[in-house]
């Protein structure tokens, strides 16, 4: 019966075609350093999961960021176990980038033809350290007040343009609602976008060229 | 050969990956769910004796005006909501407390001296000293609340009773 469906199906979706494009490739002999991408990947979703939840109380407004999240940790079912995922999956995520990061420039593996495979994964990376900067700032307690106080100040003293930066990236001369509301929807919105298009670039990228084997002697 | 109760390394994999799966699906889907409906699940009572002062400050057969405000907290923030009524003192142990809300469309009514009515000023209905509907649009006569008298002075149940019927 199953059987008959998942055949239907399958004539018409191609599922075994796609589970041997996606998932039974060939790979050359690694170690659990090459298993950082898709643990960069599953902490994405997981961000992405936890994230979409915490919205259904998080409320992005300077007179409400504090009190709603005080309520999500002490008022709300699993509160703190949806914001405490999100809390250090953050950090986590950040880590394990960079680590991935690292373990392709060691072995070498940004070489031709993965260069754009190398590209791409830096500026994830850096979109990966801007979520981290724009999120700090959701709690809008005193800790993530003037920890981006200092921040846009630091883009502050770019040499012609750099008042400008402080400017945009406030939206005004003073960390406001205005800030607030600007880095949520970045937070939620942008940065989440432009990561998701650049893992599905990233992700067709290493289907494609398959992934490096580590470089021996004779290389 | 292998015998048949052998697993090889790539069903191993497959096999430990959907059970871990299934484990985290789980460990993270009941919690989600019981966040996302918790709030459904708190049921405030808003029950309380709310004090009118001293009983012999309301006049006989005249309907006294009162007010009272009632605050709630939803969530994070406390809303305050003010509600109104009327007491109609026949005698001492004979006390009528109506609420004001009229129950077309809740607007509050005014005991009006000359039609001896209680009159909204939304649509012109019109109720009798006892909440009665006199006139107008009105499903029902008014809600009133429950009394009782303590050391001479007056209390009101919040919230107020649905006329019946």
């Amino acid at each position: 019966m199953f059987k008959k469906i998942y055949a239907w199906l399958d004539e018409r979706l191609g599922f075994d075609d796609l589970y041997k494009g996606l998932l039974d490739r060939p790979e050359p002999h690694g170690n659990w350093w090459n298993t950082l991408g898709s643990a960069s990947l599953f902490l994405f979703i997981m961000q992405g999961a936890t994230g979409i939840f915490l919205t259904v109380y998080y409320t992005p407004s300077p007179d409400h960021a504090y009190d709603s999240i005080q309520y999500i940790m002490d008022g709300v079912a699993f509160g703190w176990l949806i914001r405490g995922i999100h809390h250090w999956g953050a950090s986590l995520m950040v880590l394990v980038v960079f680590i991935h990061m690292l373990r392709t420039f060691f072995s070498a593996s940004y070489k031709y033809p993965r260069e754009l495979t190398w590209i791409v994964g830096s500026l994830l990376f850096l979109l990966t350290l801007g979520m981290g900067f724009t999120g700090y700032l959701l709690p809008f307690n005193q800790r993530a007040y003037w920890a981006t106080v200092v921040a846009t100040n630091i883009g502050g003293v770019v040499p012609g343009v750099g008042p400008f930066i402080l400017r945009a990236m406030r939206g005004g001369t003073d960390v406001s609602a205005l800030t607030l509301s600007r880095f949520f929807s970045a937070h939620i919105w942008m940065l989440p976008a432009a990561l998701a298009a650049l893992i599905g670039a990233h992700l067709y990228l290493i289907m494609r060229l398959g992934e490096s084997a580590y470089p021996d002697a004779d290389d | 050969m292998a015998s048949s109760h052998r697993i090889s390394r790539r069903d191993f994999a497959k096999f430990v990956t959907a059970a871990l799966s299934t484990v985290m699906g789980a460990a993270m889907g009941i919690p989600v769910i019981g966040y996302l409906i918790d709030p459904a699940l708190k049921v405030q009572s808003s029950e309380a004796w709310i004090p009118l002062g001293p009983l012999e400050s309301f006049p006989k057969d005249s309907p006294k005006s009162f007010s009272f405000t009632r605050s709630n907290i939803n969530g994070w923030e406390k809303t305050v909501n003010s509600y109104g009524g009327f007491v109609i003192k026949k005698s001492d142990s004979d006390i009528l407390a109506l609420s004001n809300r009229c129950t077309h469309l809740s607007c509050s009514v005014n005991w009006s001296e000359e039609e001896n009515a209680y009159t909204c000023p939304c649509h012109e209905a019109s109720f009798d000293m006892e909440g009665g509907v006199l006139d107008g649009p009105p499903p029902h006569a008014l809600d009133h609340f429950e009394t009782k008298v303590e050391e001479g002075a007056l209390f009101i149940l919040f919230p107020a009773i649905p006329h019946e019927g």
